[in-house]
């Protein structure tokens, strides 16, 4: 009975901490300018995709969201992209700061348990997220049926809002790294560096590594028969590497939910081709192929989360 | 049969430890630390910077685990009954801290609530707590703009807000302006006499901290070598054989050194500006005065070195550092 009243005034704590921080405001910034840029793509690229025949008609409602002008990307590359930022905002002085502030030693010589205090860090946090991250996907949505006038199907709104929980997860993810790397670094400045570190390797250089190490191990270059019976290898070597990014395992699952024409995540021969109608996935198949990437995003969190927690539990706090 | 002994001595002792050991690595942080502190008494834990006092409140707190021996408060285990412990403990952390965006109001409501306070208690308490730390003005204000004396009386009301039997003190009067010393002092001595809590404080302004104590342990290196009220600390180093004494007289001559040095028991003396610094085999205080009144010497100024906490501090702080070097040689 403590212990779940306990949680209550430490999860409050923390959120009021949080909503009534600067970070608040860059936060909130952040998101408005995901969202508007996102509708702003949409707005100006949904009408010249449909005159130019190079999207289809149907699910238009989700192609508000996938859908990119000229230069500015679609709502949900900006997402992935973006999403870990915010995520890593949150989280990467929830540990280190309170215990610069010297109010960590504080709190753990209170009569509670001290899981208690890094368990409703990463609630808190991920319960703003999780706000947020509606609002923003649902503010979008409405904007886009105001101004197109679209009815979404009873489908179309069960894929954004299945969309919308894979965004909690994966910034829950980066959170997770956050608190991951403010507990093991004493300095809020370090942590956010490497932070920012993961995130730009999961989003730049895992796609590079993986081309060179698909190339080197399935080498496709030059006309010989070699070269052709490798493309499949490469091409399936190349994605399990990407795999490993958090980044590409969320722009995947993104694009399979919102866009149900994606029939496949892997690469296929022409022989699995012969045969097929092309077609919508119902959204049932959609979660089907999906459904390791949501295991694995959600085991990517646990894990980080339980590295936290570990090292958190057997820290000795002394004072700053 | 010690095994019964020991039970019974660590029930009247409110803090009790037994052979406590902390080590890091090769360094040994605290070395069989053998500790007892009486209900309602205050006790400082006096010694250098990097002695092993944090690193001793942090074990009795439960805070970090011994490397070995074990640490009782009230009959409860220290580290297996952690939550216990806390629940009766406060501890006021060197340099505390406080949220800086709310105001010390609202951070102690906060504490109250994780303490299992809830609504007029718990405001009620506040208020009593503010008042009784002299910080009704500032409550209100965010902790932010607090100064260093009025952050430590806020972290006084803090520890205050669970109604603890026993309060850890981890160095409370650093970096904190005389006046703000003397108030602090003297709501320690408040809280150990009409409260009835104990206290255990740990320093290494040593002048602070004599006026409150009612027994002291000195602690180098992490061991404490003397533990007693000053006054037997005083009579373990005077044990030693050599007393230390101050005088000045007027008018001051070869005459008055000659008759200080012809005197029974004195093994030495030195002249510091206007002082005679006299060593000597027992204390000669009495028979230095009437000797010299007798010559006509006015004493202007005549003190026993050694029971002042300083020189006792220094004094074993000298032993040991002693003690060190013959071990290496």
């Amino acid at each position: 009975m403590m212990r779940a009243n306990v949680r209550k005034v430490l999860f409050q704590k923390e959120t009021s901490d949080f909503i009534n921080s600067k970070k608040m405001i860059l936060f909130e910034v952040l998101f408005f300018l995901i969202t508007i840029s996102g509708l702003y793509a949409a707005m100006s690229g949904i009408k010249d995709a449909l005159d130019a025949q190079t999207i289809s008609q149907d699910f238009l409602f989700l192609k508000l969201f996938t859908t990119s002008a000229n230069s500015i990307p679609s709502y949900t590359s900006l997402v992935a992209l973006m999403g870990p930022f915010l995520g890593i905002l949150m989280g990467f002085d929830a540990v280190n700061s309170e215990r610069s502030e010297g109010t960590l030693n504080r709190l753990v010589s209170q009569p509670i348990y001290r899981d208690n205090i890094i368990i409703s860090k990463f609630e808190a946090n991920l319960f703003i997220v999780g706000c947020m991250v509606m609002a923003s996907g649902l503010f979008t949505g409405a904007f886009g049926l105001l101004t197109t006038g679209l009815i979404p199907s009873v489908e179309e709104v069960a894929r954004l809002l299945l969309y919308l929980a894979f965004c909690i997860i994966y910034i829950g993810f980066w959170l997770a790294v956050a608190i991951l790397f403010s507990t093991v670094c004493k300095h809020a400045a370090t942590s956010a560096l490497s932070c920012i570190a993961l995130w730009l390797f999961c989003a730049i250089f895992v796609s590079l590594l993986a081309g060179i190490i698909a190339d080197a191990i399935y080498p496709v270059s030059g006309n010989d028969m070699m070269a052709a019976m490798n493309q499949l290898g490469n091409a399936t070597l190349n994605a399990g590497i990407n795999r490993i990014s958090p980044y590409y395992l969320f722009s995947e699952a993104a694009n399979t939910l919102m866009n149900p024409a994606a029939r496949t995540i892997n690469a296929v021969t022409m022989t699995q081709l012969v045969g097929a109608i092309s077609g919508n996935l119902s959204l049932g198949q959609s979660v089907l192929l999906v459904w390791p990437h949501l295991t694995a995003m959600i085991a990517l969190l646990l894990i980080a989360f339980a590295i936290s927690y570990i090292s958190f539990m057997r820290q000795e706090i002394r004072s700053r | 049969m010690d095994i019964l002994k020991d039970v019974d001595n660590s029930d009247k002792m409110v803090i009790h430890t037994h052979n406590l050991t902390k080590k890091y690595g090769d360094f040994v942080a605290v070395d069989n630390l053998n500790l007892d502190v009486k209900k309602g008494e205050v006790f400082g834990l006096l010694g250098p910077n990097g002695a092993g006092k944090t690193t001793t409140t942090l074990m009795l707190l439960g805070l970090t685990e011994p490397t070995g021996g074990r640490a009782k408060i009230a009959g409860f285990d220290c580290i297996r009954n952690s939550i216990k412990i806390k629940s009766i403990v406060g501890y006021l952390p060197d340099n505390v801290g406080f949220y800086g965006n709310m105001t010390g109001r609202e951070n102690l409501r906060f504490m109250g609530r994780i303490n299992g306070l809830d609504g007029d208690e718990l405001e009620e308490r506040i208020n009593k707590l503010i008042e009784r730390v002299n910080l009704v003005d500032a409550a209100d204000k965010r902790t932010s703009t607090y100064s260093r004396g009025m952050r430590q009386r806020l972290g006084i009301a803090d520890v205050l807000m669970k109604d603890p039997q026993i309060i850890i003190m981890d160095e409370p009067t650093l970096g904190i302006d005389p006046e703000g010393v003397r108030e602090l002092m003297f709501l320690i001595r408040d809280l150990a006499e009409v409260d009835g809590r104990t206290i255990l404080l740990s320093s290494h302004q040593l002048y602070q901290v004599q006026k409150v104590c009612d027994r002291m342990g000195i602690f180098v290196h992490g061991k404490m070598i003397a533990c007693g009220s000053l006054e037997e600390l005083g009579s373990q180093i005077n044990t030693d054989g050599v007393n230390t004494t101050e005088i000045s007289v007027y008018p001051d001559n070869i005459k008055a050194q000659s008759i200080i040095k012809d005197l029974d028991g004195v093994l030495e003396v030195q002249k510091d500006s206007d002082k005679y610094i006299i060593r000597s085999a027992y204390d000669i205080r009495r028979n230095l005065s009437s000797s010299l009144i007798k010559e006509g010497y006015t004493i202007m100024h005549l003190r026993q070195a050694n029971s002042d906490l300083d020189e006792i501090y220094r004094k074993y702080f000298e032993k040991e550092a002693g003690n060190d070097e013959s071990k290496r040689s």
